[in-house]
């Protein structure tokens, strides 16, 4: 068997909002290199989970957080912790494609460019290799100059990816990335995700199933902002310990 | 039936009655803008808009006013778009909605807003001219009266108070256009808060910033109460400097009909600068107009 290490792991953690409990006690580890899939109904804290990693909450007011929150062994809630740097490494794909309105190229340069990086050949040659780690080079290198807004909503989805890509993340998170997009944007971007895990951790928020089935190694099934059961894909979709993730998973509530 | 004729009587004399009130504003509108364009129309020529005023001003043109309006407008601009957008960015990206500080700013910006513009004026002579340039001249030179009177300087600054909420609530209204998830994904590529601001939402919302920008200069080329005490001038023989007193379209008009030595000889000049005037504020405020007009469906986009 090999070992493989834990990039991201909680200990007991919870988080309130204005005082309100909406996860409750989550220990769970993510390994590296692997695609973890988070499943459950709607509000049962599985995207609020996916944003406490790269403290997309800290946005919101009045969220609170118990717990440890480690990645890399460090606890990222500690005072010393630099956000700015945090969300360098833990990358974000949100829900809905949300790309700037700027050409393709500065879409994808701009996070190099944020973090000081001016020369054009070096800006070029990260800008190419994002595009195709995120396989969309082919379809928009004759018009990079052109604004991302005329891309279609698959492309677009992908272009994102390729602009958090560009940061040269460990792990980037995916907030339901292809819930909004048709079967053929959806299965490029399912294939990607496969692709990209030999690079990155990648953890997934997604409301499908199958997809989830599909691509990933590990599935957490999220309940009333409890984690009912957490394990290989394979055993959570064939032989689940807890009736409830049966009954979730044969469709009987959510 | 006689009831329900009556009944209908009633009804159509109510009708009347109110449509009869809002053709009333057409017609309002209608005869100013046909006596001032019929009585102006003929004055507007290169030379009137170029030459300085002759034979105590009852001949020639009006030049200087338009330099002064000009010049007025673009130093308030420089200080209120810069301000009212540093405050417009305080209020959505960084204050708490509901806020303490945040409810107190919007609540002076709505004051500032409704104070009559005469009030600005005697703040400007007050603040400006009596505490600031009193204050510069004794401290630089030796207590000798050059700031310490009214001048292009203070009027602008004074009207920039003034236009100040224009700009505020337009930038305000634009920043807020721009849609949170890329804040979100500005943030979430390790961007700071200011980078975010600087890249990203400004960038978004320029057309904004370009509306409250004209509307600011709107109403600021159109009032005349704030640059009273401050510094417009009844004629200046030059063009003017920071520290000099200025002319002024608006208060070209007054001067014009009220104080003139021959006022009826004076008429085709003031229908021609009023029809200036009035040319110059429905431009403005048609960009206005159509750029907000431009936002509002790139929002609902």
């Amino acid at each position: 068997m090999i070992m493989i290490t834990d990039k991201i792991y909680t200990e007991n953690m919870s988080l309130y909002y204005s005082g309100k409990i909406a996860l409750n006690n989550i220990s769970l580890k993510i390994p590296e290199k692997r695609v973890t899939a988070f499943i459950g109904p709607s509000g049962c804290g599985k995207s609020t989970f996916l944003r406490s990693l790269n403290r997309m909450n800290d946005l919101i007011d009045g969220v609170k957080i118990e717990g440890k929150v480690m990645i890399d062994n460090i606890n990222i809630y500690n005072k010393n912790i630099d956000v700015v740097n945090l969300r360098k490494k833990v990358g974000m794909v949100f829900q809905k494609s949300n790309p700037f309105a700027k050409s393709v190229f500065e879409n994808v340069a701009y996070g190099p460019k944020i973090n000081g990086l001016n020369n054009k050949k070096q800006l070029d040659e990260i800008v190419e290799r994002a595009l195709k780690n995120a396989a969309i080079w082919d379809e928009v290198k004759d018009r990079l100059g052109d604004s991302a807004m005329g891309l279609s909503g698959g492309q677009q989805q992908r272009l994102c990816i390729a602009r958090t890509l560009a940061v040269n993340p460990e792990i980037v998170l995916m907030d339901e990335p292809a819930s909004a997009l048709d079967p053929l944007s959806t299965s490029k971007i399912e294939e990607l995700i496969v692709q990209l895990k030999e690079n990155y951790t990648i953890v997934i928020v997604t409301h499908n199933m199958q997809q989830a089935a599909r691509i990933s190694d590990n599935t957490a099934f999220f309940y009333l902002g409890e984690l009912i059961e957490y394990d290989r894909t394979k055993k959570i979709f064939t032989n689940p310990d807890k009736k409830q993730t049966e009954d979730y998973i044969t469709g009987r509530f959510g | 039936m006689i009831n329900s004729f009556r009944k209908n009587i009633k009804g159509i004399v109510i009708e009347g009655i109110t449509l009869f009130s809002a053709l009333i504003i057409i017609a309002i509108v209608v005869i100013m803008l046909s006596v001032i364009v019929i009585g102006g129309k003929d004055q507007l020529s290169w030379e009137f808009l170029t030459s300085f005023p002759t034979e105590g001003m009852t001949k020639g043109g009006i030049f200087p006013a338009i330099y002064g309006t000009a010049l007025l407008v673009i130093i308030m601009s420089i200080a209120a778009v810069p301000f009212g957008t540093v405050t417009a960015i305080y209020l959505t990206e960084y204050a708490r909605e509901n806020s303490f500080i945040a409810k107190t700013i919007r609540f002076a910006v709505r004051t500032l807003a409704v104070i009559p513009s005469i009030i600005y004026g005697l703040f400007g002579l007050g603040f400006f001219i009596k505490f600031v340039g009193s204050n510069i001249d004794g401290a630089f030179f030796g207590g000798e009266l050059r700031w310490g009177q009214p001048n292009l300087l203070w009027a602008s600054l004074t009207m920039s108070l003034l236009t100040l909420p224009v700009v505020i609530v337009s930038v305000e209204e634009a920043l807020k256009t721009v849609p949170q998830d890329l804040r979100a994904a500005s943030l979430a590529l390790g961007a700071t808060k200011w980078q975010t601001i600087r890249k990203v939402v400004v960038p978004g919302s320029i057309s904004g910033i370009m509306t409250g920008t004209i509307l600011a200069v709107s109403r600021g080329a159109g009032e005349v109460a704030p640059i009273l005490f401050t510094g417009a001038a009844y004629y200046i023989a030059t063009l003017p400097g920071l520290s000099d007193q200025f002319m002024v379209l608006g208060y070209h008009i007054y001067v014009l009909t009220t104080q003139s030595a021959n006022v009826d000889q004076t008429l085709p000049i003031q229908f021609g600068t009023t029809c200036v005037l009035l040319l110059l504020t429905f431009i403005l405020n048609m960009s206005a107009v159509i750029l907000r007009y431009r936002i509002r469906k790139k929002k609902t986009n």
